[in-house]
């Protein structure tokens, strides 16, 4: 298994405040690789310093075997980079960007293809300030895809869209994955990072506080399940920490919920039918990564 | 290279697509020049030693010209793209810094020259004014002053921590220059303290080292000193606190 990214006790200082603090990863050829966290917790800093436009103070970065600061030119020639706050000139028109970036390389993609692809065909002739949020983030994909690299940085791609159009970025993502391309996706919403990457490191306050596929994290740091429902009828939930398997009962108003492990769902509804309870909203939670962060650091991730 | 020429090609473009840049340095000479010269007109005048109006002011027009692009729309629309992130991205991909802000030096220079063009052919036809006694000397001083100017700007807008601040600057910095150096009112008329303190200002050096050489007077020396020291200390300013976010 080839690593293309090998980062080694990472370590970025501005003036007195410690961004990056002790990272060490390698990231896996092929695999869509996360780094999730909140905002502030050094995300873009450490992706920054694995693209070579942020120095560390210590510690060291090689991606695709190259040194980022060292040889820039050569490894920008491979990658595909998405930033944030990132903009284009207001009046460049969106063929003539793509047209632009393309002759920076060597044997860049059909552009025309990859305005097709990205739904900015019928936005040809606009000026990038004309455009949305939404058109903006499609092509500054588009234009990190324009060399076809081997290794994409995808800092925050979906934030500003709306959830049809996340959805639709989260099919453009497995797409480039499915084409062999290594995807290192920075982000701070956590179902995004359950649903695309092969495995996530989990940044906060600029340490590493965990890293490993999102089920092994969940499993990790949950064992438990969640059942929850909403109280009716007088029906007094504290019958049922007596069920095999509950751990736990929690109540909040009328809202209950009951935390425990094996078929929890499945025989919390038997003893709800044998009290003649009908609760149409008993629903079964998965733990999610964002419990997992909150396990982890006792505070929500935003 | 192929980038540099695309890069410049596409600078170009966004060049002549922003109303206000295009017009300081292609419309707005050509304004004062009909304004002045319908005034004044161009006949010989004792007071400027036998030159008429227009001879006298055109050298100032192109010290205009230079100093709109090389303190006003150059520096400016570097601290814009650094402002907005266009820099930031440029700096993502495989392309030298020279690229990016040699294309924007291409294409003001191209403008520049455009502009004075136009200023001098309109000069001629409409007033008859004087054609340059030393036109290579003439294309000499040009280019300094050009540079100068240019790398004094690129120092302010790395200086300066906003585009708007920047504007601010070099604009408070620019119309007192532009019009102590002698593009409203000709320097020989001016009152002699004005004219003392005009000479504290790098543009009316753009102004006597153009006049000189446009009237076969030659290099004056200490003209050429100041806007060399501009070029020198402009490129070194920037060099060490240009930043690209």
């Amino acid at each position: 298994m080839e690593i293309v990214i090998q980062a080694e006790h990472l370590r970025k200082t501005y003036r007195s405040v410690v961004a990056v603090e002790d990272v060490t990863l390698s990231i896996r050829q092929g695999e869509v690789f996360g780094i999730v966290g909140p905002n502030g917790a050094g995300k873009t800093t450490t992706v920054e310093c694995m693209m070579g436009l942020r120095q560390p103070d210590g510690g060291t970065v090689r991606v695709l075997g190259l040194d980022p600061l060292q040889q820039g030119m050569e490894l920008r020639r491979r990658i595909g980079v998405q930033l944030q706050q990132a903009a284009l000139p207001d009046r460049l028109k969106v063929w003539e960007a793509l047209d632009l970036y393309a002759s920076f390389y060597d044997q860049p993609a059909d552009w025309s293809v990859l305005l097709e692809e990205w739904g900015l065909a019928d936005k040809r002739n606009a000026s990038f300030a004309s455009l949305s949020g939404g058109q903006r983030q499609r092509l500054f994909i588009a234009l990190s895809l324009i060399n076809n690299p081997e290794l994409v940085f995808l800092d925050e791609l979906t934030t500003g869209l709306d959830p049809q159009a996340r959805r639709a970025t989260w099919d453009h993502i497995r797409a480039i994955r499915k084409r062999g391309t290594t995807v290192v996706l920075v982000t701070h919403f956590m179902d995004e990072a359950e649903q695309l990457c092969d495995r996530v490191a989990i940044i906060d306050r600029g340490r590493i506080i965990a890293l490993d596929t999102p089920r092994a994290l969940i499993h990790e740091t949950h064992p438990e399940s969640r059942v929850r429902f909403t109280l009716q009828n007088g029906f007094d939930p504290r019958l049922l920490e007596q069920v095999e398997g509950v751990n736990r009962v929690i109540r909040d108003g009328d809202e209950v919920t009951v935390y425990g492990n094996g078929p929890l769902m499945a025989r919390i509804a038997v003893i709800l039918a044998e009290h003649h309870i009908a609760a149409p909203d008993l629903r079964s939670e998965q733990p999610t990564l964002e419990d997992v962060f909150l396990t982890l650091t006792g505070r929500h991730i935003r | 290279m192929r980038a540099l020429l695309k890069m410049s090609w596409v600078e170009g473009k966004l060049f002549l697509r922003e109303p206000v840049g295009a017009f300081f340095t292609l419309v707005f000479p050509l304004m004062l020049l009909f304004v002045f010269g319908s005034v004044f007109g161009n006949d010989p005048n004792e007071f400027m030693g036998g030159l008429g109006s227009v001879d006298v002011s055109t050298p100032a027009y192109i010290g205009m010209i230079i100093g709109t692009v090389g303190l006003m729309s150059g520096p400016i629309s570097l601290a814009v793209y650094r402002d907005q992130g266009v820099l930031r991205r440029f700096r993502a991909a495989p392309v030298s810094p020279a690229v990016v802000i040699g294309a924007q030096v291409i294409i003001y220079f191209l403008m520049t020259v455009l502009g004075v063009a136009l200023l001098v052919t309109a000069a001629y036809f409409a007033y008859d004014v004087r054609l340059p006694e030393d036109p290579l000397g003439v294309a000499a001083g040009f280019c300094l002053a050009l540079a100068s100017f240019l790398a004094a700007g690129f120092a302010l807008a790395s200086a300066l921590p906003t585009a708007r601040t920047t504007q601010i600057v070099a604009t408070a910095v620019f119309y007192p220059m532009l019009f102590l150096g002698g593009a409203g009112v000709p320097r020989q008329v001016m009152p002699e303290t004005i004219r003392r303190i005009s000479e504290f200002l790098p543009l009316t050096h753009v102004n006597i080292l153009i006049s000189d050489l446009w009237f076969g007077k030659g290099w004056q020396p200490v003209s050429a000193a100041v806007l060399a020291g501009m070029l020198v200390v402009g490129l070194i300013l920037s060099a060490r606190i240009f930043r690209w976010e």
